[in-house]
């Protein structure tokens, strides 16, 4: 029995001579189909593989911190400014937007269509209709929450009459919607994947304070000696590169680009 | 309550068998030995000596001790008192104890597995197993059957089997708990019939059974249980015909109040 | 709105395009859960026999706790083993979080208490009716215990089916200490909870299809191994 399982922990250590690195992303990302059309470019262009553990972005940043990941992807400016001041990476590097829009019932109870983001929470609040708000630390929680303080509400202490907390992710917190003919505010990459959508339709879209933004950050070797550096080094220089940023472009769903790359030069 | 009897051992107890040695010697010694378990005192006070070439029958009432007896003299539980092993000298070790059990327990492997099992947990030599098992299973009169699975024997058989797996370890003292009570008239005669073969060759018999005839036909000698207390240890014939105390003949013409 | 006959139909289709994804990920669940059966019963069953004739004080609170245990979430778990493997803990030097590895530890975990649990009963129950009789032949008690489960064997089967039921079928370990990487550690649960969160219903609905034949299979050929020697035990009179 001690045989098997150090022949299993010796074919996991083997492969940590390949070349693999383990990359902590948000689950919205993974879901909008991105890493499966954007993964497979890179290991052809450099042979390595990216294994994508897909939490929220709050945890996504914490597996980097525990040094069990070698990279981090996420779309949470301020928190991942913080990760770098705490030591946990060298650097942060911008790599794409994509943008959230606020979907709800067709019908439009609270009348917010339109492309003003700040104005149609503020009607949400005001008729007391239902919002789901998904409440679990994540990247979109966080846009969620700067949309609201834009209003001047501030949901921590006064929670409008039909706001609802799921602690869940995008896609359990769309099924919510569908059936609750609830307002929610998704990524863009969800919510062209998603199947469920019942009577949702878009309402809100293109308000610049709707831009969602990425960036990667290596994981620091100072903290973590055992991180590949230099091929989680590779992975972050080639997504902002021009091939890189090229294949972000390319990914569309039914013909609508989802990402929009926009790396340093 | 009736007095404290002392056990009687009346001499002459016990048609010796020819092993060369001395007729009589003792194997196993009981000396005021009781055992409690809870409230319960299941053996008071008995005092008991087992010989080589003895063919005892425990009998009385449900509950009156025999099994306990039975599982104390094969060493399986302790004692308040004394009871003593003794190797004598023809043996030059300890004497081999096998007990037999009301109802047989046999693994669910088959007939021979069932016998060579025992012989293994009792350490018998590798080389000897097979030929042992052989041996024993053919005495019993189980040979074709050796491959069937032992839960599937009937209830005759699987006795037999029982007596097969102890005869097999070779031991000189063999211990039954009413091993015929469950059986027909025809099984009951044929384990009957096993058990004095046995006896005939040197093994010491003590046997607990509900069943007069059967002690009368079978023991030496034959000890009368009434809760814990011995109180009668008589050779066969005079235990069935002299006198005995008020509960053992009351006992014996099946007219023992329930308690 | 979909109907559970389209995911029957769904899942039909998903079998018959012998779907190189979907079989890869089937292969991993029953590697996983069934290693992790493997390892569980040999510590489980010994460990089940050794409570059943060991006497030590605090035996009673070593029995409640393996009980207690039988409860355990599987997320609990695997939060336990993540703390344990990931780098920042103590066997942070295995490397092994986000394998199949960890994963395979994790429901080792989970089914040891079950396994141990349950065989503790069985050999309980067998000492009650041949203990005597083993003892007398000379067997020690460990030893009458180890016994006890061969004499019960079929009813050890079952126990390790139960466990294999519960490894199978459990998301919370393995979606933690694996992390559902795309054609790495995702398996056939895990799978599921991501097309629901992702909303395509039907086609999680198939999944759990596919995933409840493949275990029926793995029943059915264990009570075909069962029939055949049941037959040699019809009573011969």
């Amino acid at each position: 029995m001690v045989g098997v399982l150090a022949g299993l922990l010796m074919a996991a250590s083997a492969s940590a001579q390949d070349r693999v690195i383990v990359m902590a992303s948000t689950t919205s990302t993974e879901q909008s189909g991105l890493f499966a059309h954007l993964l497979p470019l890179f290991k052809r262009a450099t042979g390595i593989d990216v294994r994508v553990v897909a939490v929220g972005t709050g945890q996504a940043l914490d597996t980097g911190r525990r040094g069990d990941a070698d990279v981090v992807f996420v779309h949470d400016t301020a928190a991942e400014e913080k990760f770098v001041a705490e030591g946990f990476a060298l650097k942060r590097m911008p790599v794409m937007y994509n943008d959230f829009v606020l979907v709800g019932p067709s019908a439009d109870p609270a009348r917010t269509q339109g492309n003003d983001i700040a104005a149609a929470l503020g009607k949400v609040a005001a008729a007391g209709a239902v919002f789901i708000s998904r409440a679990d630390k994540s990247g979109t929680h966080a846009a969620e929450l700067r949309l609201w303080q834009a209003t001047g509400i501030d949901v921590a202490r006064a929670k409008p009459a039909g706001y609802r907390e799921c602690g869940c992710g995008m896609g359990p917190a769309l099924n919510m919607g569908s059936s609750l003919a609830a307002y929610v505010l998704t990524d863009r990459g969800t919510w062209l994947s998603f199947k469920n959508r019942g009577d949702l339709t878009v309402l809100v879209e293109g308000d610049k304070r709707l831009f969602n933004q990425y960036g990667v950050m290596v994981v620091n070797p100072a903290k973590h000696p055992h991180v590949k550096q230099a091929l989680a080094q590779t992975f972050a220089d080639w997504v902002v590169s021009a091939a890189g940023q090229e294949a972000i472009a390319g990914y569309k769903i039914g013909g609508q680009q989802l990402f929009f790359p926009n790396a340093d030069r | 309550m009736s007095s404290v009897l002392k056990a009687v051992r009346l001499p002459g107890a016990g048609r010796s068998v020819d092993t060369g040695d001395l007729p009589s010697a003792p194997l196993i010694r009981l000396e005021r030995a009781s055992v409690r378990f809870g409230r319960v005192q299941a053996l008071d006070e008995v005092c008991l000596t087992l010989c080589r070439g003895d063919r005892l029958a425990l009998v009385g009432a449900n509950g009156s001790g025999k099994t306990t007896l039975l599982r104390l003299l094969h060493g399986l539980i302790t004692c308040d008192g004394q009871r003593e092993m003794i190797a004598p000298a023809a043996l030059g070790r300890a004497p081999v104890t096998a007990m037999l059990f009301q109802h047989p327990f046999l693994l669910s492997l088959s007939v021979r597995w069932n016998v060579l099992l025992g012989l293994w947990l009792h350490g018998a030599p590798r080389a000897l197993r097979a030929e042992r098992c052989a041996g024993a299973l053919q005495r019993v009169g189980l040979d074709t059957l050796a491959a069937r699975p032992a839960r599937s024997l009937s209830g005759g058989q699987q006795q037999r089997l029982a007596l097969a797996r102890a005869w097999a370890l070779q031991p000189d003292i063999l211990l039954l708990d009413e091993p015929t009570a469950n059986l027909d008239p025809s099984a009951k005669r044929e384990v009957e019939r096993l058990v004095l073969a046995l006896a005939d060759e040197g093994v010491t018999v003590v046997m607990s059974t509900h069943n007069l005839g059967q002690a009368k036909r079978l023991a030496t000698r034959v000890a009368y249980l009434e809760a814990g207390r011995l109180v009668v240890d008589a050779p066969v014939d005079r235990f069935f015909n002299d006198a005995l105390p008020r509960e053992a003949a009351l006992f014996l013409k099946g007219e023992l109040p329930w308690k | 709105m979909h109907s559970i006959a389209d995911s029957l139909l769904l899942a039909a289709q998903l079998i018959s395009r012998a779907d190189a994804d979907l079989w890869r990920i089937v292969g991993l669940s029953l590697r996983v859960s069934s290693t992790a059966c493997a390892i569980g019963a040999l510590v489980g069953l010994c460990l089940g026999a050794w409570l059943a004739v060991a006497e030590f004080p605090g035996r009673g609170a070593a029995v409640w706790l393996v009980n207690s245990l039988l409860a355990l979430p599987s997320v609990v778990v695997g939060l336990i083993v993540y703390l344990l493997l990931s780098r920042s803990g103590p066997l942070g030097e295995w490397g092994i979080l986000f394998t199949p590895s960890a994963m395979v530890i994790a429901q080792s975990v989970l089914v040891v208490p079950l396994i141990a649990a349950l065989s503790r009963r069985l050999v309980l129950d067998g000492l009650r009716d041949g203990g005597d009789q083993l003892r007398s032949l000379g067997a020690g008690p460990f030893l009458s215990a180890l016994l006890m489960l061969v004499h019960e064997r079929f009813g050890v089967l079952t126990v390790l089916l139960t466990a294999f039921g519960r490894a199978v079928s459990e998301v919370g370990a393995v979606m933690i200490v694996g992390g559902n990487i795309d054609g790495f550690t995702r398996v056939m649960t895990t799978a599921i909870a991501l097309e629901t969160s992702k909303g395509d219903l039907p086609l999680a609905l198939a999944l759990g299809l596919v995933l409840l034949g493949v275990v029926g299979l793995v029943n059915l050929v264990v009570v075909a191994m069962q029939g055949r020697t049941s037959l040699e035990r019809e009573v011969y009179v």
